[in-house]
């Protein structure tokens, strides 16, 4: 570890870990009130006779939905107690998100999602000495194929 | 929905359609239902107090969705959305409410962006786009970038 570095061994360790794999069922409804609650009134995600009707075939999610709760781009408190206990600096923000979408996700999707540690890095901040740690989620469909990645930035300081 | 767009009709500079958006304590709570983040930053005066925002604060991702719709709505149902990224730069903070269903006077967001590059690859027409969120004082809080393919003039 270096002189005054904020990633301790401990950290180093968890760089490429895969954390945990959750299954998520995309339902209607769902979708329905997360587009409400965007204020999205998009008929593929909110008519489920028009989206049928459609290249898709069912209700589409609007991007980034991948089932309730959504964890895509979401760094979670799990995640963070998991950084800390390594060591990590205990105040939090979160730096955004990177969304890679490759097939469409829409109701009746069942996506597996596999949550790991892809990278830390530091550097001096206006913060101070400040932790980023990026989590990528990788979310494959009930086909077998990966229906999109995130990307989040969580920064500790 | 919006006119389609096709791939000849942008060029670099090309703006997006803005989207207007106002963010409300109500809005807030809908959003924590609706994807399940009940962090009470966003909706607990005292919590939001003691964490040093001062009040409660506009979630992130909501914002991200945003940009999502800016996106989805400018190339509809032919184009396609590749990739969205943003960064949580500033703060926002959303207007109380008036009466049960309407917010009192105050900030309106926009939604904004424009076209910075287009390419073909493979058989794509790809547009990449630099998109932001944009609060009342006209400050870039959430700042991004988008890649959509769209549908094409050309005969195949």
């Amino acid at each position: 570890m270096a002189e005054g570095s904020l990633i301790t061994d401990e950290l180093r360790k968890l760089i490429g870990v895969t954390l945990e794999t959750i299954v998520f069922k995309v339902e209607e409804g769902a979708i329905q009130r997360y587009a409400q609650a965007i204020g999205d009134s998009n008929p593929l995600y909110n008519d489920p006779d028009f989206a049928s009707k459609t290249k898709y075939g069912r209700l589409l999610a609007p991007p980034g939905f991948t089932g309730w709760p959504v964890k895509a781009g979401r760094p979670t408190d799990k995640l963070f107690e998991f950084l800390v206990k390594g060591g990590a600096p205990p105040r939090l923000l979160d730096g955004g998100v990177e969304f890679e979408f490759i097939e469409p996700v829409g109701a009746g999707d069942v996506l597996t999602a596999t949550t790991k540690i892809a990278n830390i890095t530091e550097r001096e901040t206006r913060l101070g000495k400040t932790m980023f740690t990026t989590v990528e989620i990788t979310f494959v469909n009930q086909k077998g194929d990966v229906a999109l990645k995130s990307w989040s930035t969580l920064i500790q300081f | 929905m919006a006119k389609k767009v096709y791939y000849e009709d942008v060029e670099v500079g090309t703006e997006i359609i803005p989207l207007a958006k106002i963010a409300t304590t109500r809005m807030l709570v809908q959003w924590a239902g609706a994807s399940g983040d009940f962090n009470p930053l966003h909706y607990d005066g005292e919590f939001a107090k003691a964490m040093g925002v001062g009040a409660p604060i506009v979630h992130g991702a909501l914002k991200r969705a945003w940009l999502g719709q800016l996106m989805t709505d400018w190339i509809g149902e032919q184009g396609k959305l590749k990739k969205l990224s943003c960064q949580y730069r500033g703060m926002d903070y959303p207007r109380r409410m008036k009466t049960r269903e309407e917010p009192h006077d105050g900030e309106t967001w926009w939604c904004k962006g424009k076209v910075t590059k287009k390419y073909e690859e493979g058989s794509e027409h790809l547009v990449e786009c630099e998109i932001w969120v944009e609060n009342g004082k006209g400050e870039k809080t959430t700042p991004g970038s988008a890649l959509v393919a769209l549908p094409t003039r050309k005969r195949k």
